[in-house]
């Protein structure tokens, strides 16, 4: 029912956006996100998509003009990537707090100084408490599946919550990859129609939106937000298993892979766990029982799954492409986090590789599985958060 | 049908924006909401900057709007009326909307000269169909009165005390209302809540006008000018009369004086009643005065040049 193609991320992303048909678009050009909006303004220009178009003066104001298209009742969408999403951050908050559901596919990039175009996780990490809901991204056909997807989680009238669709720069937004599309007819039929809640366009029965609450009630709203986000997961399930129904793929909360009798794992996002998984399945062949764990919602992040699915690993190594200067990385946290709730305490150490487009190699995947089978084997750890793939 | 421009007339028109909202006695931003609100024959959706107009109309579970109002953040009340303007452009193609409304963003002189000035612009430039109106009070009044672009020259704030060695604000204000004209939009003007038919004549035509469209009001704030609680009114007047603010229009680019002021007063009078500018009168500063009113002259014979009625 699919079609194969070879396509970029970029495009693929471009194309689910072109078959769900938002009603508002705003753009503002960033590398490497600029593609998707050079196609998708393609798309609008030549009559393939209904779409009305904001090519605005600031990602700022891209930003802005998507909490205003989408309050006033209707899909809306935008994309970005590093200092774009960076001068975004102070309306995500508001985007989120506001509960509109605006999708934004966001390409993974390094954040200045210095000035980087190319792929790390600095970016959507800067983001992380932002109040939007993340769907990270391993290839093209993640990347298109959670674009997809990502409509109905962000516009579930349980939820309501702005989504990010996270793809790595350039390694996945500009490289060639097989896909399958799906025909547009299902993707129309999955998305559904738009559901306005409160239309500020509703003149006959006007709104107010974005007020100021002071410290008599401001708490028991950010809970109220706190209290949606917990509801995430489940929907982002049922999306998923829906998806599942129409294409034949099945996603989750994060991909377990190989875990089950792991000694020793790797937690890692996005294009790096492709990598990755090449390598486990050496370790594998050579006796050694490795495995991986690939988050794929990120916030809310599945903490209480997550430890349940790394239950059996003695050493793991969580793998961050960002950092958080004099901490440890961000994935890290959320990993050790995880492992508190369960009361389960493998030793778990921290390496931070791809910053700023770094290649992520087998042997940097292989060097920190012998390193946590050393571990295993009754070594100690010898330090707990380290750079690899860096010139010393 | 269209309401006729009596007083009378006006007075049997709903407020939309109601009583017991929290701007302070004597402000002059919500009688300019007021008279923009009684201009309009359609619905209007608004946007406005944060800012007093925003915090004292709309909090917590209370809001003083009868209208579809949004409040996103200070220096974006253009792009996001923006992006409601595109929503409403994208129904209205697809036949799921048939209303004719109209939007409307409100700022304060911070939120629009100042932080919000590139949204202002980009918006203005991308065509929406849209008015921006700038209630002018001269300074962040907000955060207790600091310094802004549209503060004028001697001016004691904050942030630009009035002190031994500096004398209160020592740059001329931003001329926005002529930046904003260079913008090459359809329509924008300069109106006063003192000159209350020429600003509701002003806003019914920006409101019939296609396009963006930009006005900058004067508003005096009691607090921050340091004048009598009820002097609003007055001083907006005054600010017409001593040219300081001129009402004048710039439509299709081309500049009408809307109001020629009788006698042209000198600044004094208008600076005279704030105590914002009380050091410009002590002994020794009579340069300030000189100064402020030479910027006034250079300004008012530039507009009427530029009026052609020099």
């Amino acid at each position: 029912m699919g079609k194969v193609v070879a396509v970029t991320g970029n495009e693929a992303v471009a194309n689910a956006l072109r078959q769900v048909n938002p009603d508002v678009c705003a753009a503002y050009p960033i590398t490497p996100a600029t593609d998707i909006m050079q196609r998708f303004t393609s798309f609008v220009s030549n009559g393939m998509v209904d779409t009305e178009m904001i090519l605005v003066e600031s990602e700022h104001s891209a930003m802005s003009a998507c909490v205003g298209a989408s309050a006033a009742g209707g899909r809306v969408i935008t994309a970005t990537s590093s200092q774009g999403l960076a001068l975004m951050w102070e309306i995500l908050f508001i985007a989120s707090g506001s509960r509109m559901p605006i999708i934004m596919p966001v390409v993974n990039r390094a954040l200045s100084a210095p000035l980087n175009i190319h792929g790390d996780h600095s970016d959507t990490m800067g983001a992380r408490d932002s109040g939007w809901i993340q769907l990270y991204s391993e290839n093209a056909q993640d990347a298109y599946d959670n674009t997809i997807q990502a409509f109905r989680i962000a516009e579930h009238l349980d939820i309501r919550l702005p989504v990010m669709v996270c793809l790595d720069g350039f390694i996945i937004s500009h490289s060639i990859e097989r896909i399958e599309y799906m025909e547009d007819e299902p993707v129309k039929k999955f998305v559904g129609e738009y559901k306005q809640v409160y239309p500020l366009l509703d003149v006959e029965h006007p709104v107010s939106y974005g007020p100021l609450i002071l410290p008599d009630l401001y708490m028991e709203y950010k809970r109220a937000q706190h209290e949606v986000m917990t509801k995430a997961s489940k929907v982002v399930l049922d999306v998923a298993s829906d998806f599942e129904k129409i294409s034949g793929r099945r996603y989750g909360l994060f991909e377990s892979y190989r875990l089950d009798d792991a000694d020793i794992a790797l937690v890692i996002l996005n294009s790096a766990a492709g990598t990755a998984k090449d390598v486990v399945d050496e370790f594998r062949e050579k006796g050694i029982k490795a495995g991986l764990l690939k988050p794929r919602l990120f916030r809310p992040f599945p903490y209480g799954e997550v430890a349940d699915a790394l239950k059996s690993a003695k050493a793991v190594c969580v793998m961050d492409r960002a950092d958080s200067f004099g901490g440890f990385g961000p994935l890290y946290m959320e990993i050790a986090s995880a492992f508190m709730m369960n009361g389960n305490k493998p030793a778990l150490i921290n390496k931070i590789y791809g910053l700023g487009g770094r290649d992520f190699l087998p042997e940097h995947a292989e060097t920190v599985l012998n390193e946590l089978n050393d571990i295993v084997k009754g070594g100690k750890v010898k330090t707990h958060k380290e750079y690899i793939g860096v010139r010393e | 049908m269209a309401t006729t421009l009596t007083l009378k007339e006006l007075s049997k028109k709903e407020d939309l924006l109601t009583h017991g909202h929290r701007m302070c006695s004597g402000c002059g931003a919500p009688i300019v909401v007021k008279q923009l609100l009684l201009a309009s024959d359609y619905p209007i959706v608004a946007a406005n900057a944060t800012g007093c107009l925003e915090v004292s109309t709309c909090i917590s579970q209370y809001t003083a709007w009868k209208i579809p109002w949004i409040h996103n953040a200070f220096e974006n009340a253009a792009a996001t009326l923006s992006g409601v303007e595109t929503m409403y452009r994208a129904l209205k193609k697809q036949g799921k909307l048939d209303k004719e409304i109209k939007f409307v963003a409100f700022g304060g002189d911070g939120g629009t000269y100042d932080i919000g000035f590139q949204s202002l612009s980009g918006a203005a430039e991308r065509g929406h169909d849209m008015l921006y109106v700038c209630y002018d009070n001269g300074a962040y009044m907000n955060t207790g009165i600091q310094r802004s672009s549209a503060t004028p020259i001697g001016a004691d704030t904050t942030t630009c005390p009035a002190g031994s060695v500096i004398k209160g604000k020592t740059q001329p204000r931003k001329n926005l209302t002529r930046i904003m004209a260079a913008h090459g939009i359809p329509y924008v003007a300069q109106a006063s809540p003192s000159h209350w038919k020429d600003a509701i004549t002003k806003f019914k035509k920006a409101l019939d006008i296609k396009g963006p469209k930009f006005i900058d009001v004067i508003s005096p704030c009691n607090r921050g000018w340091r004048s009598r609680t009820d002097d609003a009114i007055l001083l907006s007047r005054l600010a017409v009369e001593t040219c300081y603010w001129p009402l004048y229009e710039v439509e299709q680019g081309f500049t009408k004086i809307t109001v020629v002021p009788k006698e042209k007063k000198p600044i004094e009078e208008f600076l005279k009643p704030q105590g914002r500018f009380k050091h410009m009168f002590a002994p020794g500063n009579e340069w300030l005065l000189k100064l402020a009113q030479e910027e006034v002259d250079r300004e008012w014979e530039r507009l009427r040049k530029e009026a052609g009625s020099e």
